[in-house]
């Protein structure tokens, strides 16, 4: 009886270990394949030779990339949006959710309902389309940081995190004389780390990955964001066609300029789009777990 | 100032934006029940009152994109216990390094952009240079390239493949936190009593995760008709788009391409009334059955 388990126990754990990884290597492969294949010699990748290895590496797609007036600006315009984006929604969505957990709040119960209820209220995209036309959003670059600035969900978790604090340092700051906004930079924000780096990885990278915004109401080239470039390119022959034309391939020798394929572009372009996140990203997962178990606490 | 003033003040413009943002469009939905072209005023449209809403119901196309929408929101229903699955199997594995390693990988898919997971897939399954077809070729298994993203009779799988790629390890993430949760003395308890490896998963951690499971099976009804924009978006093609185009891709097609925005205002509204009832049946059987409201 003993043994019968141990060796179905045994084949369980082989099982187990089997399985998992091979979901885990199809998770992590094709981001591996595209890196290896972006940094070896386009003829040889285009030929279906790369696999596991790179061949004969170089970083020539990289710098006739960087090279890329184009590229360039909307991996600044990205980065823009993903900073001012982040940083904005977490300070008003905190401060927000900081007002709504004070009893002395005026109509604090009204707010909060109004902001519950706004997950489930959706106007859909039309009207959100045009009211963003009437705000004079489009082509502008408000738009990709404003509308995001509020989020209901952010606000709960950030409320219910600041109704668990001790409210014995607070007191005493109001006694010293300290007003309510004093508080809340001081004290509240310190205190509530966790919880703000939480949803700002949440906000961060909900930035970084935007593009529908940029794509319906943003046709200004100085505005493109990278994940908008890089659909365009994916998608339109011609876009890629203007994208080669603007490189410069004078430094390269005769050979390379003769295999820059389409391909590659797209390749090249993708990885640039995904190196940020696979960076940032091992550092910052903890942050994710934290902020979902918050979010499973209220649930 | 009082403090009550100056609370009201740091309010304020928070409140504002979320009105702004959120609630003003909501007026929009007033264009629907006018004959309403971009650039003309609203005062000079015709009131046509519920029109769009008739026209919806006799559009031919509205049932073929309600059908997508259901059968692959149906479908990621049927594929949701697999989370659960991979959470009860992950916390199985003994080492915390390369179960922490096998966490991270597997959520990484979350987090990059639709349009990103499309150029994966691109790159993967393209007719001429994907990586598919070419090691397909040169071991001699077809002579005809494969053309996954366009061939309509698998779209709806291929699609809920694409999506559980995507969200299956981030999913797991909340019923491993559950998993964790569980009393410890529980399984210490079971062990005294001899009960093996398959009992204790069996009579300790499933049951300790099904509460969770089905709260978010049940918020999951609310969204039966948003499968979400994106991922049908990118994926689109003329060959599949009769399979996956969905009832948010349509809103965006009437409303955007074809620029019939009164229409498109219909459909859209109708789809919100519709989750906001949805949400609410699945409320009450929440309470009936749990005795706690999942909202």
């Amino acid at each position: 009886m003993n043994l019968k388990m141990t060796w179905r126990l045994r084949l369980f754990h082989l099982f187990n270990y089997g399985i998992l990884s091979l979901f885990a290597l199809l998770c992590m492969y094709p981001f591996y394949y595209i890196f290896i294949y972006t940094i070896s010699s386009p003829d040889a990748a285009g030929r279906g030779k790369v696999t596991l290895l790179p061949i004969e590496p170089t970083l020539n797609n990289y710098i006739l990339m960087f090279q890329n007036d184009g590229i360039v600006s909307a991996f600044a315009v990205s980065l823009s949006r993903t900073v001012i984006g982040t940083l904005l929604s977490v300070f008003v969505s905190a401060l927000f959710a900081y007002v709504l957990s004070r009893k002395q709040t005026p109509l604090r119960s009204f707010m909060y309902r109004v902001t519950i209820a706004s997950m489930y209220l959706n106007a859909g995209l039309i009207p959100w389309f045009l009211v963003m036309k009437a705000y004079g959003l489009n082509n502008n670059f408000l738009l990709y940081v404003l509308p995001g600035a509020v989020s209901a969900y952010f606000v709960l978790l950030v409320k219910v995190y600041i109704e668990q604090l001790p409210s014995s340092l607070e007191e005493s700051a109001i006694i010293d004389g300290a007003g309510y906004f004093t508080v809340f930079i001081k004290i509240i924000i310190p205190l509530s780390m966790p919880v703000l780096a939480a949803i700002g990885v949440f906000a961060a990278v909900g930035q970084w990955n935007s593009w529908f915004d940029n794509m319906i109401l943003v046709d200004n080239q100085k505005l493109q964001t990278l994940q908008y470039l890089l659909w365009r390119v994916l998608n339109q022959s011609e876009a890629i066609a203007q994208a080669m034309q603007r490189l410069d391939t004078s430094n390269l020798n005769k050979m390379d300029q003769v295999v820059i394929t389409p391909m590659s572009i797209k390749m090249t372009i993708t990885m640039i789009v995904t190196l940020p996140i696979l960076l940032v990203y091992p550092f910052m997962q903890r942050f994710f777990v934290k902020g979902i178990m918050l979010g499973a606490v209220k649930g | 100032m009082k403090p009550r003033t100056s609370l009201l003040l740091m309010a304020l413009p928070c409140f504002i934006l979320l009105i702004a943002f959120s609630y003003v469009p909501l007026y929009g939905w007033i264009y629907t029940f006018f004959e309403y072209k971009p650039g003309v005023s609203l005062s000079d449209s015709a009131f046509v009152g519920w029109k769009y809403f008739e026209i919806a119901f006799s559009d031919r196309e509205v049932f073929n994109v309600l059908r997508n929408t259901l059968v692959i929101s149906f479908l990621s229903i049927i594929c949701s216990p697999l989370p659960v699955f991979f959470a009860i199997l992950l916390s199985e594995i003994p080492g915390k390094r390369y179960r922490n390693f096998l966490q991270t990988v597997t959520t990484l898919p979350n987090f990059v952009s639709w349009v990103l997971v499309y150029s994966i897939f691109f790159s993967i399954f393209a007719v001429d240079d994907g990586l598919l077809n070419q090691l397909l070729f040169q071991l001699g298994i077809v002579n005809e390239p494969t053309n996954l993203l366009a061939n309509a009779d698998i779209a709806w799988y291929f699609q809920t493949a694409v999506g559980i790629w995507k969200g299956l390890g981030f999913s797991a993430i909340i019923y491993f936190a559950a998993i964790t949760g569980i009393d410890p003395e529980q399984y210490d308890a079971a062990k005294v009593d001899g009960a093996g490896l398959f009992q204790m998963i069996r009579h300790i951690t499933i049951p300790g995760i099904i509460p969770t499971y089905l709260t978010l099976l049940l918020l999951g009804i609310g969204s039966l008709l948003s499968n979400g924009m994106e991922q049908f978006y990118v994926f689109n093609n003329a060959l599949v788009e009769d399979k996956i185009q969905v009832l948010d891709l349509y809103v965006y097609k009437i409303g955007l391409t074809l620029s019939d925005y009164s229409y498109s205002i219909a459909i859209g509204m109708a789809k919100t009334f519709v989750s906001l009832v949805l949400l609410f049946i699945a409320n009450w059987i929440a309470k009936k059955v749990r005795g706690e409201s999942i909202l």
